[in-house]
């Protein structure tokens, strides 16, 4: 949707004759797309920071704070970093049914259940050379991954219930299925307080990237947005994607395949989301247990919208995101706020983020000269 | 299974459906009133779980837990306006705009929820209807709230409100033509925004449900999503009130299987049971909404069907 208004208006910069040519107007409208995210992030911390003065909580010890402990040091990088990875994946999953204008909050689910698939395929492949069995880990949970969050895109493709609510009862009916197994049959009896499945084994975790404690599962992500940014904005795929998000009636006038695009976006976006789920087992807990379900889906959508579904700028997004996170512990120690702050914060962040959409062509100075006279 | 382990199932569903029920009731009517204005409104999740957090506190330092009913209403009103206001804003989208609300909600209601959880409020009282029995199963499942009979109420006066009303026939054509509602000269976002704000009071007081009666405490874990399937079951309602009321007991029934069997000894699967009612939201989903074609019942500005 965002993206069709975007070329929209790329088509309206043919020069009327007589006026001499808006040079400056591609320069403008990038800064539109970076301005407005922008000012509505300062506007929710200034929000926040008024939050923060009513409950006689200093604002900047809580901004350095943030700083601190998403920035400060090497460590609280890596940290930041670590809890992106994941995000980078998860916010993909909403980033790609967004651009046929569907709204997908289901990732949690996919996360979970593909964490699951990737620990079950490893546990009989445990004599297997390391890389082969994390090769089948990968494609067991994006698998896993894309048929769940596909089933959201069939039934909204084929019988039109609505995807946003489809996915969040599978993410649901996921986390229970997903609850039982690793509770009941799946359950490493040694496991008392934690119930856990069996480990996948030392020797077929991934390492960790040279001279660094980070996971590869950043690098995976970080390719992941790139290729999917391609495949949006340079592919003939993607362009119908996008005439399908931006008016469903001109693409099947044009004869695109509708379902097939709406199934295809929905399954790979959820291939991304059980792949997140593989690496955080492969990469970090060695086994599938209720540290899988930490959010990170959910996280995912905010990531998403903040990116306005732009992959490139979900990389930026998802560190930042991942940086509050990261700072949540440093909080409740120093400034004795809940764990919930972190939460609340991302629920100012979206609110704005969300009615800054109504300031997109408004501001005349953004737009091309002659929308202006 | 004997008979009498079925006969005992039976009730604890019976009461078990009754409590379930109740929630689901109120947040279905909210978004019922909310749709029928033309808006679809997720954070209905958000208010559920604020108005319990604050129905909870409230009675806590007020001892007296209608006080907190009144209060968890309020403060979904609140949330609501929040997001009936910003939806009124040119090209927001209110799905989105919908999960952002629940996110804010929640995580208003976890921030200063944080000191309640431990200490326990004085709950609402009950009604003994199962008086008459002997038994002892009977009685407790037919201990039943106040609360679900006022949603009850509220579900006919909404529906006497959209037959009837001059206030009803003006939200139902906000709801089903904006072109229309301009000729009019309808204050369409005013319309919005009330219904919108009263519809996610009627969520909070489903909230306050929650923490003062059943199950009756505050902790983070509370709501399971009723906010959000609020949503499939207005769907599976046809935006009819009445029918809601028949449909939250479906749920509630749907919700009451695991615990119900967990009576009679039966504990494999509970999480399975647990998801009885997700799966069954999801089934009445795909068989009620059928490509091409309109939904009886639907206001014609929903976003849902779009």
């Amino acid at each position: 949707m965002t993206a069709i208004s975007a070329s929209a208006g790329a088509a309206s910069i043919t020069v009327p004759s007589g006026l001499a040519p808006d040079r400056t107007y591609p320069a403008r409208r990038a800064l539109e797309a970076v301005g407005i995210p922008l000012a509505a992030l300062v506007i929710a911390f200034v929000a926040f920071s008024i939050f923060l003065l009513a409950l006689g909580k200093s604002p900047s010890d809580f901004a350095l704070l943030v700083w601190k402990g998403a920035f400060g040091s090497w460590f609280s990088v890596q940290n930041t970093l670590q809890r992106a990875a994941p995000l980078l994946l998860t916010a993909l999953c909403v980033a790609l049914p967004a651009q046929l204008g569907l709204v997908i909050i289901g990732g949690e689910g996919a996360v979970v259940l593909g964490g699951l698939a990737a620990t079950v395929v490893a546990l009989p492949l445990s004599g297997a050379p390391p890389v082969l069995v994390q090769i089948a880990m990968a494609i067991a949970g994006a698998a896993m991954g894309a048929v769940w969050i596909g089933i959201a895109g069939a039934l909204r493709a084929l019988r039109g219930v609505n995807e946003t609510i489809s996915s969040l009862l599978l993410a649901y009916i996921g986390l229970a299925l997903f609850n039982h197994l690793v509770e009941g049959p799946l359950r490493d009896p040694a496991s008392l307080n934690k119930p856990s499945t069996w480990g996948i084994g030392e020797a077929n975790m991934m390492a960790a990237l040279p001279g660094t404690e980070l996971h590869p599962g950043l690098l995976v992500g970080a390719i992941a947005c790139v290729l999917c940014w391609v495949l949006i904005s340079r592919t003939s795929v993607g362009f119908a994607a996008r005439v399908t998000g931006g008016n469903l009636r001109a693409a099947q006038l044009q004869g695109l395949k509708v379902a097939r695009l709406v199934i295809a976006a929905c399954a790979l976006g959820g291939a991304f989301a059980g792949l997140a789920g593989m690496i955080e087992v492969a990469a970090v807990h060695g086994r599938a247990n209720a540290s899988l379900a930490a959010g990170y889906g959910y996280t995912g959508v905010l990531i998403a919208f903040l990116a306005r579904h732009n992959p490139i700028a979900i990389m930026p997004m998802a560190v930042l995101l991942g940086g509050i996170g990261a700072a949540g512990g440093l909080l409740q120690r120093r400034m004795g706020l809940p764990d919930a702050t972190v939460l609340l914060l991302e629920g100012f962040i979206f609110v704005a983020i969300l009615a800054s959409e109504t300031l997109y062509g408004r501001i005349l100075w953004f737009q091309p000269r002659e929308r202006r006279a | 299974m004997t008979g009498g382990a079925l006969t005992t199932v039976a009730i604890a569903m019976l009461g078990g459906s009754l409590r379930v029920s109740t929630p689901f009731l109120f947040v279905s009517l909210g978004e019922c009133l909310t749709e029928k204005s033309g808006r679809i409104n997720l954070g209905n999740e958000g208010a559920l779980v604020l108005g319990a957090m604050v129905a909870y506190a409230t009675s806590y330092q007020t001892a007296s837990p209608w006080a907190g009913v009144l209060a968890g209403a309020l403060a979904g009103a609140l949330l609501g306006a929040l997001h009936g206001t910003v939806c009124s804003l040119a090209r927001v989208n209110d799905v989105a705009m919908g999960i952002a609300i629940m996110l804010a909600g929640s995580g208003l209601a976890f921030f200063f929820g944080k000191p309640y959880v431990q200490p326990s409020a004085p709950h609402l009282p009950t009604l003994p209807l199962g008086f008459w029995s002997d038994l002892p199963q009977v009685r407790s499942a037919l201990d039943v709230s106040p609360l679900f009979f006022a949603g009850v109420l509220a579900a006919i006066a909404l529906h006497w409100l959209f037959r009837t009303t001059r206030i009803g026939l003006r939200i139902r054509i906000v709801g089903d033509s904006e072109d229309a509602a301009r000729a009019l000269g309808l204050p369409i976002d005013r319309i919005r925004l009330v219904a919108t704000a009263v519809g996610s009071g009627l969520a909070g007081v489903g909230g306050a449900f929650l923490s003062l009666v059943y199950p009756g405490s505050w902790n983070e874990g509370l709501s399971s999503g009723q906010g959000l399937m609020a949503v499939a079951l207005v769907v599976f309602a046809r935006w009819n009130p009445l029918v809601c009321i028949a449909a939250a007991l479906l749920f509630g029934a749907a919700g009451a299987l695991g615990p119900s069997l967990q009576t009679v000894g039966v504990t494999q699967g509970y999480y399975l049971f647990y998801a009885a009612p997700y799966v069954v939201t999801l089934a009445i989903l795909v068989l009620t909404v059928a490509p091409g074609r309109s939904l009886r019942g639907m206001p014609g500005e929903l976003s849902l069907g779009k």
